[in-house]
């Protein structure tokens, strides 16, 4: 005879194993806890059984010098650290998630600090200000101004260490601009008419007619800081106080205007002089044209530069040159309401009569630390983010090309040594650096968004019309009005008033 | 009678009870009932709170996100109601050319497609009342119906076949939906008859046939992103060859929607193919044969034999498949990150995009009005075609 189970005897035994279950892995749980508390004596070492989680994005770059330096940094002091890579479109949003959630799974953050407010308004971050006046070995002054005093400080507080150096350039092949006997672009107007010389031509010698000009123009990817690289010597031209982004005084997009009109039909002119597919291609596609020598011209952040070194992937080594964002001859002038050429009032910064505006587009990779970490955990994350930034660590990384850092430190734009070292003949080294000097010192250097909701403004309705804009499904005028629309939009929402403020604050107003 | 006997021990005087109690204990064999009469309910509760912590409650929750406003704020989060603000951005505020594109002027062969197809969805809706009671409950669901389908072609034919008009998120992902599983369906069952046949190396196409089930769909979109590419793809020698080095599918609407068509259609054939296989394998050989005496050629043998018979399972693979469809992500995503402009941006995708913001309550608006969508033409398929076709057998 069969024995059935009554449906009792059933749910006996259920309990019976659950709680056996159960209490096996508590007991598994509780054995491997006493481990490390025991081992941190016997190493000696200051964060022995520390474990900090570092979000970033997935890389290659960023995230490659982090994780390659990372086993160094646990053999100097114990500290384990795991780095944690999500895609470019989801870190902003995975971060805040895990902070307002109280998950707080994530220790070290390093983020564009553009975000900043979104992350310092609600107290998630650490204030870094008396770790990094007690750490002289961060060397915090060799650290550019801009980064320190913009990029790095949120109301007057220290929040971020930064990583990387990020201001958008522009580069020419400098062997095809000699051989025309052509100057590096000055203007908006002179890089259009480079690149016409040069689209369709062969230039990389493989038969095969190249482009004048390559953009990262892919929605959803870097599109939005190219044309604010063009927008911004339109509309900013009495320093970086002035903003390029809303007026101060009542929030009112700076994107409905004439001068506005001109810089996008610039940004789609470019593409006439582009490849075929450049609306699907981000910047990842636009560097790998550019230094196999598809393209005569790109916007770029820094990394060109390195890259173009690199004798992996580089068909153009010390064919490169590096310039200051091409200004513009007449700007925006906010109180007449209208557009006007360049004179010492209306461009006090113009050099030889054209308003360049170099536009820091995202800062720069930082680091930062969660606030709601563990004390010993913020210790260890502090530690690493310094150790990642002083300059033995930094002013080697900042030379190799697949890091994704660039220049931040005087250090590095001083020292030709360290890029000679690394590949770069003298003249492009100097050349490079200058171009980076120049924008860096310039005083209308142009500060990204950084206000609550930049990346909606930016990622989502800005990156939106441009796409739509560029696919024809917009023209200039409807592009501008949708774009202010859309930003009233979100300014309202927010709460007009709290987003002047926030603004006001970002560049530092009174 | 059975029942005598029992019921008077039960029902019994006073003595009885007495007598039963000291046989047994009471309480015990009462609590040992009770437990016995629960079992089933606890048996059960596991399923129900899975569901309801997994499923009912972030369905009620999205709702309410989606008539709300989220905010990070000081120590954590904020969300204040604001009513159906989202739905009206939707509708009627900025995000409505990009959630339903812009109308266009449509010329005499638009009203001529206009006219055809709305004369076919009254007269299917029109089998359809016919074919039970008229009762006015009835009447009134086949009236709305007809209505949401009739604004939705309209809708569909004023942004598509207009020329000025251009296609928001949702109608480009009822193209994805309509336009993609018919040709899935066709091409799968195509496959599926060539396969069904007794010819050599059957076996191994049956295999080959179903491997782009078996790939993750980001692997299948970057691979299609790569053949796609004229520029540096591995079809760039071939398109240089015919002058199209530089034509660029991405930068014409149509042609990147195609491309991601194609790609869907690549995918998600094989499980068409392999659910038809199955029913064409398992349809009864004797009206065939029969057929075959007769002197039918073999069109009318399809036609007339196994189109039937397979029809009540062709009908529920599409029906799975329809439902599927609308969620359409990674194709567009990676292919073309919903570019040029919102061309080829599905209802999914539009959400994302809105959600990667924090933009919660527009993001949860959106996959409302996709589940509404969804749920619509579901019942509408089930409706007008789906036990039409499963009674015909």
């Amino acid at each position: 005879m069969t024995h059935r189970l009554s449906r009792r005897q059933l749910l006996a035994m259920t309990c019976a194993t659950g709680s056996a279950l159960l209490a096996a892995c508590r007991r598994e749980e509780a054995t491997p806890t006493p481990g490390p508390a025991a081992g941190t004596p016997a190493t000696g070492m200051r964060f022995d059984g520390v474990e900090v989680n570092v979000i970033t994005f997935t890389g290659p770059q960023i995230a490659e010098p982090l994780q390659r330096r990372a086993p160094e940094f646990q053999q100097l002091t114990g500290a384990k650290i795991n780095v944690i890579t999500v895609p470019f479109a989801d870190l902003y949003q995975k971060i805040l998630t895990d902070f307002t959630t109280g998950t707080n799974s994530y220790h070290v953050i390093v983020f564009a600090p553009q975000w900043m407010a979104d992350y310092v308004e609600p107290g998630y971050l650490e204030d870094l200000t008396p770790r990094i006046e007690a750490d002289p070995a961060l060397q915090w002054d060799d650290i550019a101004p801009f980064f320190r005093n913009f990029s790095a400080t949120y109301g007057g507080k220290i929040y971020t260490i930064p990583l990387d150096g990020d201001f958008q350039m522009v580069y020419y092949r400098s062997d095809l601009l000699e051989a025309e006997g052509l100057k590096p672009p000055e203007t908006w107007e002179d890089y259009l008419a480079i690149a016409q010389r040069f689209h369709g031509k062969d230039l990389n010698g493989d038969g095969v007619p190249d482009f004048g000009s390559g953009i990262a123009k892919r929605r959803g990817a870097q599109s939005y800081w190219m044309f604010w690289s063009i927008a911004a010597s339109f509309l900013q031209s009495q320093g970086t106080q002035q903003g390029s982004f809303f007026d101060a005084d009542t929030m009112e997009p700076l994107t409905n205007n004439e001068a506005f009109a001109r810089a996008l039909e610039i940004y789609k002119e470019t593409g006439k002089y582009g490849p075929p597919d450049e609306l699907n291609w981000d910047v990842g596609d636009s560097r790998a044209a550019f230094v196999t020598g598809r393209c005569a011209l790109t916007i770029d952040w820094g990394d060109i530069g390195t890259l173009a070194i690199d004798p992996e992937q580089s068909k153009v080594k010390d064919k490169v040159g590096a310039i200051i964002l091409p200004g513009s001859k007449e700007v925006w002038d906010r109180s007449a309401g209208k557009i006007v050429t360049c004179d010492a009032n209306t461009c006090p910064h113009a050099i030889n009569g054209v308003n360049h505006a170099p536009y820091a587009a995202f800062g720069g990779w930082s680091g930062a630390i969660n606030k709601n970490a563990p004390a010993k955990v913020k210790d260890a994350g502090y530690a690493f983010l310094s150790y990642m930034s002083q300059p033995a660590q930094a002013n080697v990384d900042v030379t190799i090309g697949r890091t994704g850092f660039n220049p931040y430190r005087t250090s590095q734009f001083e020292n030709i040594d360290l890029w000679v070292k690394a590949g770069m003949s003298e003249a492009a080294a100097r050349n490079y650096l200058g171009a980076i000097k120049d924008s860096l010192n310039s005083p209308n250097m142009v500060l990204d968004l950084r206000i609550p909701g930049a990346q909606r403004y930016q990622g989502v309705v800005l990156d939106t019309v441009l796409s739509r804009y560029l696919a024809g499904e917009l023209t200039t005028k409807q592009a501008m009005e949708e774009l202010t629309k859309g930003w009233n939009e979100i300014t309202n929402e927010l709460g007009r008033e709290k987003q002047k403020q926030a603004y006001r604050s970002s560049l530092s107003i009174r | 009678m059975h029942e005598s006997h029992p019921v008077t021990t039960q029902r019994a005087s006073g003595d009885a009870v007495a007598i039963a109690a000291r046989r047994i204990p009471r309480p015990q064999e009462r609590f040992l009932a009770w437990l016995d009469r629960q079992a089933g309910a606890v048996l059960v509760l596991p399923a129900v709170l899975v569901i309801l912590v997994l499923s009912i409650f972030p369905l009620l929750f999205s709702l309410y996100l989606s008539l709300s406003r989220f905010q990070p704020v000081a120590g954590g989060f904020r969300i204040d109601f604001v009513g159906f603000a989202n739905y009206r951005k939707l509708l009627l505020g900025t995000e409505r050319e990009h959630f339903l594109g812009s109308l266009g002027h449509i010329g005499v062969g638009g009203w001529m497609v206009f006219l055809l197809l709305a004369g076919l969805w009254v007269f299917l809706l029109w089998r359809s009342l016919s074919s039970g009671p008229v009762t006015s409950l009835r009447i009134l669901g086949h009236g709305i119906v007809a209505f949401a389908g009739l604004l939705a072609l309209w809708l569909a034919v004023r942004t598509i076949a207009a020329s000025t008009g251009r296609p928001g998120t949702l109608v480009v992902t009822w193209v994805y939906v309509f336009g993609g599983v018919a040709l899935q369906f066709l091409v799968g069952l195509l496959l599926a008859t060539l396969c069904a046949q007794q010819l050599p190396g059957r076996r191994f196409f049956r295999v080959v046939f179903l491997l782009p089930m078996m790939i993750t769909p980001v692997g299948v979109a970057y691979t299609f992103r790569m053949l796609t590419d004229t520029g540096k793809g591995p079809f760039a020698p071939v398109a240089n060859w015919l002058g199209y080095a530089n034509v660029s599918w991405v930068n014409d609407p149509w042609g990147a929607r195609i491309a991601v068509m194609i790609g869907d259609l690549w995918q998600w054939t094989p499980f068409m193919f392999i659910v038809l296989l199955a029913a064409l394998e398992s349809q009864s050989s004797e009206p065939i044969e029969a057929a075959i005496v007769d002197g039918a050629n073999r069109w009318q043998i399809f036609w007339h034999i196994t189109l039937p018979q397979i029809a009540p399972v062709a009908s529920t693979v599409i029906l799975i498949r329809l439902i599927e469809a609308f969620k359409i992500f990674d194709m567009p995503n990676v292919l073309t990150g919903g570019g040029p402009g919102t061309a080829t941006e599905s209802l999914t995708l539009h959400a994302y995009v809105l959600w990667r913001s924090l933009d919660y309550g527009t993001s949860a608006a959106v996959a409302y009005s996709l589940l509404f969508v969804v749920t619509f033409v579901g019942i509408a398929y089930v409706r007008l075609m789906h036990r039409r076709l499963t009674e015909a057998l």
